[in-house]
Formats: C-alpha cells, structure tokens, sequence
C-alpha cells in the first residue's frame, strides 16, 4: 500500500524443515513469499501455522536443528542465507529487531533493565558508558515510561507486564533498526495495557518510518492496527488482505476464523466452529 | 441419584467475601447471587482478584470473611468440605498445567471417584468421555498425546464426572486457539443446557463472558465495580467508566484514539 519504493525485506519461497521422530523432514513453512516495505505487516494464524518460524527464520533464529531454505531472502540487498555469521549478527539486533511475547521469560531476570538495554546498544555502537545510559534512558522514555530513572534500576521481576513489555520493546529500539518483528507482543497482556503498548508501537513505526511485523492470533486485533495481513495455515499464506478488508476475506478459513469468535452483541448459539479441509493444507 | 441429583440445580450466594494475602486484600468485600441454573461471569484484568474469587468459592483460598451459601439444596454444606467439592468443581485455566502428566486419561477421570468412594468408575469415565466428545479411543492416552483442546476437554470431564451442579471455570478458553475456544464454548453451553449446570466463569474476554453468561460483574483491585446483565452491557448501558474502557479495549485497536 504505502510501501515506498524499494521494499526493505524481500522473501521468497521460504520453508522451514524440522527433523521428524520418523527421520524424515517436518516442513513447519512451506513457501511463504512477501515483501516488505515501510508498513505494518500482520502475520495472523492458530498455533502450529507457521507463523513465529516465519519471523525467526529472517532473524536466523530458527533452531539450530532447523533447515531454512528460501529461493531470496533478502534485506535492502544483502542475502540472508548465504552472508557471513559475522554480518547476520550485526544484522540482527542491529537493523532487524524483534520483540517477543511474554517480557516475564524473554528479559533476563538477573540484570537490571537498565543495564539490558545498555548492552544491547553496546553490542551494536561503539559509545561511553555515559552516553550508552543516557540514550537508555531516553529509550525508556520513548516508550512512555514515566519515570524512566527509577525503571532503569529496577529488576524485570520487579516491574508489571505491560512495563516489561515497554522495557523490551525499548531495548529492540535502541540501535534504531529498519524493520522490528514483533511476535504476539501483547498476548501477555491485559486488553487496556495492550492498547497502549501497540499504540506506542503504532507511533515508533510512523515516526521512524520503520517496518514492522505483527505476528499474532489474534486476528481482529492484528485486522484494526496492521496495513497489510497474511493469514498462515498450514506453513503456507492462505490469503492477503488490505486493511480493513476482513469483511471481504474470501478464502475458507479466514472466513472460518472470524465466524467462530464470539462476539459482543451478536448472539450466535452454538457458535461457528472451523471445518479444517484437507485441501486447505495442500 | 445421578439421575435425581442432575435435576435439582443449585445457585450460589456469596456474601461480603474477603480474601488476603499476608496483608494485601486480594478480594476486598465482594457480594453476589447466582440463581440456580444460570450462568454468572466475573471479568476483570490480572490481579483484579476475579480468579481469587473462585478459588475462595471452592476453599483454595483461604476466606478472611463472608460466607459462601449453596441455595436450593436442602442442606447447606461449607465451602471446600468433601459434600461441597462433590457439588462444585472447577475447571482451570490452562489444560497444559492442570493434568498430570503422567498419568493416563483413564487415572486421571479415575480419581475424583475414588476420593468420593464412588463405584461404577468404569461406566462413568466412559460415558464423561462421550459427554465431551472425545470417545473412549482416549482412555488410555497420556496429557502429551493430546491437543489443548482436547486437554481442556479431559479437565471438564474430570469435573464433570462428579455430575456437580455448579461448575466454577477459571479462564477456561483463554489458552486455547479460536477455533477450538469456539468449540470448547459450544460444549460448555450444551453441558449447561443437557445438565441443568451453574456456571460461574473468569474471563478477561468480554465477548466471552456475554456470550455464555447471562449476568457478570466487573472486578478492579479486589473491588466489585459494577454487577450487570450481559445485555446490558452490549448495549452499553454501564455506569462504571472502568467497564466503558474495558469495552473500548476489547473492540480493538483505533489509531488516533487516546490510550487510556
């Protein structure tokens, strides 16, 4: 939609295969192809879709057991399968972030926050301890942390879920990355604190003019907030829709999906429930 | 008595329930009815005390004071004593954590009639089986062989097969994918209707809790908010601004609206 000329990430044909119990391979995604600009970018699906081994896969995140193949997968020109371990490493965290869902299991409980986003900001710049505290501290504020001093000090334990939450988004931020993976980033949360974190999230990616990918369940959420949204099943996108377009979703399962859930006012008794066909999977 | 005790449904009436934790009130004076036969959600963010309220209704929590009353039954029984736990039984959040995992389908269906000295086990776990659809294929199945909703189905069968008449569940659906949550859903609905069930549910899902319930109330830091018939809620006729914000959030994300 308002992808501006050249796209930031492009994948193409990408699968992702895991060892099966039977010695044979798994594939958990089965050629996803899309592209990336300067957009919010919803990846929607039910567990064991595909979707969370998408984002891994373009962060190189996937299982070391895992075999992740893709006729491209490129970022603004550099070829991700096939670089140095050394450039994917500046690569990610540096200009391709992500932000993971439960801030309870994915900060490490034994630094102060502080000190985290410190040494995610060191890993990539070359700055003083001084500055590096003071752009943390600026980071904190960026996502709307009132208090930003005393948060700095604190323990991940010590603070609730939606400031954790605000935490690691804070730390993704900080080396200023191109494109930010989110995955279920507020399914931990409570519904009042999740609007406010994808609306801090909303206001980075207009301000920053950064990409960003939505990976989420929640398909009416991800349907009010993204540009664009691919619906996974099965490792494999099942259909694309614009904005606002879930009324017109055509294909089965999309359609499904948004019959089954129960909705404020509208009394189905018994509800839809999803016919999963075979051929979907195909 | 299967036949006669399913009948006869029970309400529930709690009364100025309070509930605390070394000092910090959990559940702060909480009163309400459910009529027998009818189904009462309680919504709530985390650490409102919404889950604190059933697990002091069933004796998990210990009560600082109040009282918990069964009505329409002839004789009053106290909450968590074993002929209260044989007319009210819970089901928990997530299916992933509430089996054991290793004991088998068939072990874990076989326990509760054992505590409660009840003898035909072996028509009982087939015919909870069948009540929530799984089919006697999953007797012998371990947790770890089965999906999360058919986990959550095994945790309502072990509840069931107790054939209470107050079923107390705790989040039910919300670990669960939409489209099982939707089948989850319709199950508990048509065991209410089939067994003359009271319901007494937690969710953070508001289009959840109107959907099953015909009356909820809302819950803040222990507090009681607001009591209120579902349909008054979907029309929107709320007097608390706390559950106004609760149902702008839950109608998704509006960009250019202001955060609450």
């Amino acid at each position: 939609m308002i992808s501006t000329s050249s796209p930031l990430l492009v994948v193409e044909d990408l699968r992702v295969a895991f060892p099966g119990r039977d010695g044979g391979m798994l594939e958990a995604v089965r050629g996803v192809s899309f592209t990336l600009g300067r957009e919010r970018l919803g990846i929607v699906g039910e567990s064991g879709s595909g979707k969370s081994q998408t984002g891994r896969a373009i962060l190189g995140l996937t299982a070391p057991e895992g075999l992740v193949k893709a006729k491209r997968l490129e970022f603004s020109g550099v070829d991700l399968l096939n670089c140095p371990p050394k450039q994917r490493r500046a690569l990610r965290g540096g200009r391709i972030a992500m932000v993971l869902q439960d801030p309870k299991f994915s900060l490490n409980p034994v630094m102060t926050i502080g000190a985290q986003i410190v040494e995610t900001l060191r890993a990539h710049t070359r700055v003083s301890a001084g500055e590096a505290k003071k752009r943390a501290l600026a980071a904190l504020e960026s996502v709307r942390i009132d208090n930003p001093e005393r948060v700095y000090k604190l323990y991940p334990h010590e603070v609730s879920g939606g400031m954790g939450q605000r935490a690691m988004i804070a730390m993704m931020l900080i080396a200023d990355p191109d494109i930010l993976i989110a995955d279920e980033p507020t399914s931990a949360l409570d519904v009042t604190v999740q609007l406010q974190v994808l609306a801090i999230l909303d206001a980075l990616v207009s301000e920053r003019g950064m990409g960003l990918i939505l990976v989420s369940h929640d398909l009416r959420l991800v349907s009010s907030f993204c540009d664009r949204i691919l619906v996974m099943y099965a490792g494999r996108v099942v259909e694309e829709l614009a904005a606002g377009g879930l009324a017109n979703a055509q294909h089965p399962y999309t359609r499904g999906l948004m019959a089954c859930l129960p909705q404020l006012g509208a009394s189905t008794h018994p509800l839809a429930t999803l016919e999963r066909r075979p051929e979907w999977a195909l | 008595m299967g036949a006669m005790t399913a009948d006869t449904a029970l309400g529930l009436d709690v009364s100025r329930l309070r509930v605390s934790f070394d000092g910090f009130v959990a559940v702060a004076d909480t009163s309400f009815h459910v009529a027998p036969g009818t189904s009462f959600g309680i919504v709530g963010e985390s650490g409102s005390g919404k889950s604190t309220v059933l697990r002091a209704i069933c004796g998990l929590a210990p009560r600082q004071s109040g009282t918990v009353r069964l009505l329409g039954g002839a004789d009053s029984h106290a909450p968590g004593s074993k002929a209260f736990r044989r007319r009210v039984q819970m089901v928990f959040q997530d299916p992933y954590g509430s089996l054991h995992p290793r004991q088998t389908v068939d072990r874990l269906l076989a326990e509760p009639l054992a505590i409660h000295g009840i003898k035909d086990a072996e028509t009982r776990i087939e015919r909870a089986l069948d009540e929530v659809g799984l089919g006697t294929g999953f007797r012998f199945r371990y947790p770890h062989q089965l999906s999360g909703g058919q986990r959550q189905r095994i945790a309502i069968a072990r509840a069931l097969i107790l054939e209470p008449q107050i079923l107390l569940l705790d989040e039910p659906t919300s670990a669960l994918d939409a489209s099982v949550q939707a089948e989850v859903l319709n199950l508990l609905e048509d065991l209410r209707r089939r067994r003359n069930l009271t319901f007494i549910m937690v969710s953070h899902d508001l289009a959840v809790v109107t959907h099953i319930c015909e009356r909820l109330m809302v819950m803040q830091r222990g507090r009681t908010v607001e009591l209120l018939a579902s349909s008054d809620l979907i029309a929107g006729r709320v007097a608390d601004p706390y559950t106004l914000s609760l149902m702008r959030a839950s109608a998704g994300f509006r960009r250019g609206a202001k955060a609450a």
